[in-house]
């Protein structure tokens, strides 16, 4: 772990490097499709740039973040836990879950809100290789006529489109870049 | 402005509601409930626009407010003094030139871009409170997709006055599926909303945000028969000449005359700047 420790990494300027982030983090999530660079955080491998940044944006002791299979480090745990103070916790606690999407699945184990709350629902961060703006056809609120996002499984993200106003966010992280997928977006396969 | 965190707010408030707004923004219309803050300035006065102000803006922010279009209003210079003091960004009163604009009661008359963001103070955000006072029953009116309640008040008008006589805050159906308050914007606004830029709402009393991403689909409520139209006073302004603004009626004397003048002091400003010239704006142009 050579000069990377649990206490490096962080917001050099928390409330400027949190703004600048959020605002990049609301861009994708109001306008499915839209990839965004999102830095200020240098995470401990293998957690992305993106990922760790988003974390620091979002969480602190009020939102349980559960870490999937190979996320799950102590360096990861340590440097969340001293930059953020977020409890970690069971994929069905959790408000924020992190990792690889083989790693996340099956979507059933996390809140999906209830119908008087849709909000209490937890939004997943996947972690993806690259982003690209190919693949699946993205309808709905926030983009124009069409979009185009490469999602790691239409079918199970289809699913969780379908439980609208219910369901799952997810944020898609690869490198320095985000891309969000909210559930109400409408998904179409197509080549 | 060292005195402050920057935007005034701690980190711990600014995250809570910037996760209240994601989650509006994934469910468009649904009311998010949020910890509000005591703000410096009295409920009434904007305090859910300013929270959710803070928690977007950023150092290179260029901000806006406007009260009832207004750039010169008591409200608005207080609220725009704030973020000067607090935030340190910069401000401006011409709607192309600002990034965020914070919005009591109106829609600026100039398209929004999609480089653009538009924050609402809302009174009272949920559209079926003077129908239904309960929250829990509220809560499951929304649940359940139960808005008869908003056409019979809708029919009503028509059955009392000939005509849906709901001028302003006038309600929308967001994307198929929540029905929302547009907060107190005259119904004139309302076709306004499908646009670029994202829409925030911010309830400070009443603890609410909720959200429009762009291009989202609203459709104001109405009837086959009495399709809904957005309404202004049949004049042209009086300064600026304008036919296609929302105008302020001005009471001149106590002999009944009057004049009408762009609500948008920003629109009328550069209309007038590029020549236009309306029936009384010529002594005091």
């Amino acid at each position: 772990m050579s000069a990377q420790t649990q206490f490096s990494g962080g917001f050099r300027n928390a409330p400027l490097d949190a703004a600048h982030a959020f605002r990049a983090a609301m861009t994708v999530m109001s306008r499915p499709g839209e990839i965004r660079e999102l830095t200020g955080a240098v995470p401990p491998e293998p957690l992305s740039v993106a990922a760790g940044t988003l974390l620091l944006t979002l969480c602190d002791p009020e939102t349980g973040i559960y870490l999937a299979c190979e996320i799950d480090t102590a360096e990861v745990r340590q440097w969340l836990a001293f930059h953020t103070g977020a409890p970690f916790v069971t994929a069905a606690e959790a408000d924020f879950a992190v990792g690889r999407w083989g790693a996340l699945v099956p979507l059933d184990a996390y809140r999906i809100g209830t119908p008087e709350y849709p909000d209490r629902s937890a939004t997943l961060i996947v972690e993806c290789d690259a982003l690209a703006q190919s693949g699946a056809v993205l309808r709905g609120p926030g983009i124009r006529d069409s979009a185009r996002l490469s999602l790691p499984d239409i079918p199970v993200m289809q699913a969780n489109a379908a439980l609208y106003p219910l369901g799952c966010d997810f944020f898609l992280t690869g490198g320095t870049q985000v891309a969000a997928l909210p559930r109400s977006t409408q998904i179409i396969a197509e080549g | 402005m060292s005195e402050y965190n920057f935007a005034y707010l701690d980190e711990q408030t600014k995250r809570m509601i910037r996760r209240a707004i994601l989650k509006g923004l994934a469910v468009p219309g649904y009311q998010v409930p949020f910890a509000s803050r005591e703000m410096p300035m009295p409920y009434g006065w904007g305090t859910g626009g300013v929270q959710v102000s803070a928690a977007t803006l950023t150092p290179d922010d260029t901000f806006k407010v406007i009260d009832q279009g207004a750039d010169d209003t008591t409200n608005a210079v207080s609220i725009r003094k704030f973020f000067e003091n607090t935030a340190g960004v910069a401000t401006t009163e011409e709607t192309e030139k600002a990034t965020v604009i914070q919005t009591r009661h109106r829609i600026p008359e100039a398209p929004l871009t999609e480089e653009q963001i538009l924050v609402y103070q809302v009174p009272i955000p949920e559209p079926l409170r003077f129908l239904e006072p309960r929250e829990t029953e509220t809560r499951k009116m929304h649940a359940l997709e139960e808005y008869g309640l908003m056409h019979v008040k809708l029919y009503e008008d028509i059955s009392q006055h000939g005509a849906i006589s709901t001028a302003y805050a006038y309600p929308v159906r967001v994307a198929d599926r929540y029905v929302m308050d547009p907060s107190p914007i005259p119904k004139f606004d309302n076709p306004k909303m499908e646009m670029a830029a994202i829409q925030l709402f911010g309830a400070g009393r009443e603890q609410r945000i909720y959200a429009l991403p762009p291009y989202t689909k609203v459709v104001s409520l109405d009837f086959e028969d009495h399709p809904f139209e957005p309404t202004k006073a049949d004049h042209p302004c009086d300064l600026c000449a304008a036919e296609d603004s929302y105008l302020d009626e001005v009471i001149m004397d106590d002999a009944g005359s009057r004049m009408f003048v762009c609500s948008d002091t920003d629109y009328c400003r550069a209309r007038r700047e590029a020549g236009h010239v309306g029936r009384m704006g010529r002594e005091d142009a």
